[in-house]
């Protein structure tokens, strides 16, 4: 399919320090990746040179290339602005913006952008809070502050953030870790949902949410501390958990390390 | 854990080093493992004494700080106070008023410090936060680091030696007239380093993932910066520039050399010399022995101590009104 995003041979550093080397993988559209691995072997640092969010950090570089529908997005004449207009991100910590009501919160990425039609704003405001299933819980008080609704709540208001700019790829980064199980199972469904219209990458410490939310997974290990990670392996979800060729995939999917 | 069972596993087998671990490990345990129930009551005499002592002391540091702050506003307010209550205080100049007169005005000379201030601020605040943006949001390498360390240098500059490098530069220099913008370009120079730090301290507070949670909805840098990290920043950076602003305001060094006193009204930063409230004290000092030129002084440090406290009421205001919502 065109809208493929393909990730080959990369290596990503932070300063002198090699933090993953050699990743190579295929992300389809419609279709959710989830990213597992032991804490420190570099799905997260993957995750963000994908929507070249990790050049934010000072020393940060990638080497290597990665396409979406056969566009490099490192290419010099690309605007990291417009990637990460495409390529959305929810991260690990909910992060609505604290001067900013709920309103607000969800147009953020239209207005800061420059649209200023209020009956359009006005639209996607609802479109991405449906998109989000958090409408219902906010309908009569999108003027109060973002910043006092549930963690929960919090996370599909920035997920509604996100989609709000109609990208076609959205990141996240371990989007449950911080919210309870009924939260957890609503960005679960929630994933579900947006399957049938965004590429989706997640990472998730936990194993059962990768098995229950993804069509492909893929496992990332590190030798040692100090060593850069490396992507082990990846393949279709049920083969990763029931027939992984490498054996610290069949050792981490088990529970006997990690 | 009992010693016995301690001095049991010393007896374990091994290498020398293998016993000495385990022999560590189980004294370790025994000191810090207890079957004994947990003590949930007050602690020792000692450790009641001490808090005790700790308790004095600090409120005993509170009311020695206390003390001065006190005695100095109410000897302003009990000296200073009769003056302020008739309206030509607030109306009229010294214009026509000697010294040995009672009363008079003061609006010349709040005036004259409310524009200094005013055309102080105005250059200050932008110069200073810019600064402080480049510093936190972009600055990298050894152009922030000079910029950072000529800060620090300039937050130690005496306002006296601002005073005399304006007057080098102004007057000696250029051979231009003592005027108020003179003085007002001295204050600049005491005013940006506090308008840097504050600010710089407030934009560190904003959390990373605000900006990052901007860069991925596709906002611009700049955008993010202006849109979302100076707003919620805004409260602190309000408070740094009142800090700033009540600093200059009280400074006399500049407006001795500067701006020297007059009595008539006189609001043209450009022309002649201009009267502000220091200056005012520093002229009715001079006349001592004078009862009517004592109470005036004291009548004009209390209204700038009130000017000071208004524009610290009104940013507090207008941080309160749009900053963190909750």
């Amino acid at each position: 399919m065109a809208n493929r995003l393909k990730v080959e041979d990369v290596n990503i550093y932070y300063g002198a320090f090699k933090a993953v080397e050699g990743v190579t993988l295929t992300f389809e559209p419609r279709s959710v990746t989830a990213f597992i691995g032991p804490s420190g072997c570099g799905k997260s640092t993957v995750l963000r040179t994908l929507n070249r969010m990790h050049e934010v950090i000072p020393g940060g570089r990638v080497e290597g290339s990665i396409t979406l529908a056969g566009q490099d997005l490192y290419a010099a004449e690309v605007d990291p602005v417009a990637v990460r207009r495409t390529v959305g991100m929810v991260f690990q910590r909910p992060n609505p913006f604290p001067t900013m009501t709920i309103f607000d919160n969800v147009v953020a990425g239209l207005r800061l952008n420059g649209l200023r039609n209020k009956s359009e704003l006005a639209d996607a405001a609802e479109r991405s809070l449906r998109g989000a299933n958090l409408w219902n819980e906010v309908k009569d008080r999108l003027n109060k502050p973002g910043a006092g609704l549930s963690g929960g709540q919090q996370q599909r208001l920035c997920i509604a953030r996100a989609i709000a700019v109609e990208p076609h790829v959205l990141l996240m980064d371990e989007p449950c870790s911080a919210l309870d199980p009924i939260s957890t199972q609503a960005i679960e469904d929630l994933i579900e949902e947006l399957k049938t219209d965004y590429m989706i990458v997640i990472v998730t410490h936990n194993l059962q949410q990768a098995a229950r939310v993804s069509d492909q997974t893929a496992f990332f290990n590190l030798a040692a501390t100090g060593q850069p990670g490396k992507l082990v392996e990846v393949g279709p979800t049920p083969r990763i958990f029931e027939h992984p060729v490498h054996e610290s995939t069949e050792a981490y999917v088990s529970g006997r390390f990690g | 854990m009992s010693a016995t069972s301690a001095a049991e596993t010393t007896e374990a087998t091994g290498t020398p080093l293998a016993r000495l671990v385990a022999a560590r490990r189980a004294a370790y345990r025994a000191d810090v493992v207890t079957d004994d129930p947990p003590q949930l009551t007050r602690g020792s005499a000692s450790r009641r004494l001490t808090d005790q002592v700790a308790r004095v002391v600090m409120w005993a540091s509170f009311g020695l700080a206390m003390v001065p702050l006190v005695w100095i506003l109410g000897t302003v307010v009990a000296r200073g106070y009769e003056l302020l209550l008739a309206s030509s205080w607030w109306t009229l100049s010294q214009r026509n008023i000697n010294a040995a007169d009672v009363g008079g005005g003061a609006v010349h000379a709040i005036q004259g410090t409310l524009i200094q201030a005013a055309v102080t601020a105005a250059i200050s605040v932008p110069l200073g936060i810019f600064t402080a943006i480049h510093l936190v949001e972009y600055g990298r390498g050894r152009l922030a680091r000079a910029v950072s360390f000529m800060v620090d240098i300039l937050s130690g500059v005496p306002s006296i030696v601002a005073a005399l490098f304006i007057y080098a530069v102004w007057v000696t220099t250029f051979g231009f007239q003592r005027i108020g913008f003179a003085v007002c370009l001295s204050l600049v120079l005491l005013m940006i380093p506090v308008v840097v730090r504050s600010t710089e301290e407030m934009l560190k507070l904003v959390p990373n993932g605000l900006r990052e949670g901007s860069y991925a909805l596709g906002v611009p840098k700049w955008i993010t910066i202006t849109r979302i990290v100076l707003p919620t920043a805004f409260s602190g950076i309000v408070t740094g520039v009142m800090l700033g602003l009540a600093r200059v305001m009280g400074e006399t060094a500049p407006l001795l050399i500067l701006g020297p006193y007059t009595k008539s009204i006189a609001t043209n930063l450009f022309d002649g010399y201009m009267p502000t409230l220091p200056t005012m004290i520093n002229q009715d000092r001079t006349e001592i022995g004078l009862d009517s030129a004592m109470e005036r002084m004291w009548a004009t440090a209390l209204t700038l101590i009130l000017i000071v406290l208004a524009l610290n009421l009104i940013g507090r205001w207008a941080a309160r009104r749009s900053s963190v919502r909750r």
